[in-house]
């Protein structure tokens, strides 16, 4: 019973807050909803008794996925309102009928296993933490390593692409000084406030 | 009022819709990255549900690896989504046609 009023308001909170991110022209609420829906389907993920899970869901999206979006739009100009696209309807045609099938082929998916057989069955008496340390350890140790190394390929990726020019302490310079080191920055700026 | 997995199952697909609708609509690309995350989400709720109900861990670990990554993807999009808006102060998609013959 609890169970289905968690289930029924948590679901409510998550497609509104994913609703909001998805139609809003404002940059800053779209990230702020996007961060409170992360935080309702970790409450998913612990109703199912995916315990490490939804630590991991709060602790990497909301902590770490959320807090790089922020500040990437440091970056960027985020007051401006976000300009929609004109859609081809082609485009939305053909994607419309994609997603028609997906739900049909999610539908039909419970009749299809029905003769599916859990390989690895949660044992008894033990939590679920260490169930899957159990599982992650021994059968899949080998993707556990190549993502540790994406990671950090990712990672150096990041401070490559995004740390150019870092060493000039832009907030430490006068107004001039960084109009003269980077004069290419300044004039984009001005350009794009037409906008 | 039990909640079995087609519940699940279809609380996955409408956030699956929300996302698609997400990056048919968006032309920033910072928002586009924002569908994207709310499409993995979607997925990752789909495979716990599925490991939940059939009582095996395999759907768990995919949804880890699903977060790894996203989370690779986020700081490598960044990084290019940063250099590309100081090249040229817009981060628009439709713009993006350099690359056009």
């Amino acid at each position: 019973m609890f169970e289905a009023i968690a289930f029924y308001l948590f679901a409510a909170l998550t497609v509104v807050m994913f609703t909001i991110t998805v139609v809003t022209s404002q940059a800053l609420y779209a990230i702020t909803a996007m961060a409170a829906g992360m935080i309702f389907i970790s409450a998913f993920f612990f109703i199912l008794g995916a315990d490490f899970l939804g630590a991991i869901q709060i602790i990497v999206y909301t902590g770490a996925v959320m807090a790089l979006y922020a500040f990437g739009m440091m970056f960027f100009d985020t007051t401006r309102k976000v300009v929609e696209k004109r859609v081809n309807p082609q485009i939305v045609f053909v994607l419309g009928v994609l997603a028609a099938i997906l739900v049909v082929a999610i539908f039909v998916a419970p009749i299809v296993s029905n003769n599916i057989h859990a390989l690895y069955p949660v044992q008894e008496g033990v939590g679920n933490s260490q169930a899957i340390g159990m599982v992650l350890f021994t059968k899949y140790l080998v993707p556990f390593e190549l993502a540790a190394v994406m990671l950090l390929v990712a990672m150096i990726a990041g401070i490559v692409l995004a740390g150019k020019k870092m060493d000039k302490s832009l907030t430490l310079m006068t107004e001039e000084d960084i109009a003269k080191a980077h004069p290419q920055h300044e004039s984009h700026h001005s350009a794009g406030g037409h906008h | 009022m039990e909640v079995t997995l087609t519940h699940y199952l279809v609380l996955s697909t409408v956030l699956f819709a929300i996302g698609l609708i997400g990056v048919m609509r968006r032309k920033n690309l910072l928002m586009l990255f924002f569908a994207t995350e709310i499409l993995l989400n979607a997925t990752n709720i789909a495979f716990t549900a599925i490991s939940h109900y059939i009582g095996d861990l395999t759907g768990q670990m995919f949804a880890f690896f699903i977060i790894a990554i996203a989370a690779s993807e986020v700081a490598v999009g960044l990084g290019l989504l940063i250099v590309w808006y100081k090249r040229t102060g817009k981060i628009d998609l439709d713009q993006m046609n350099s690359m056009r013959g």
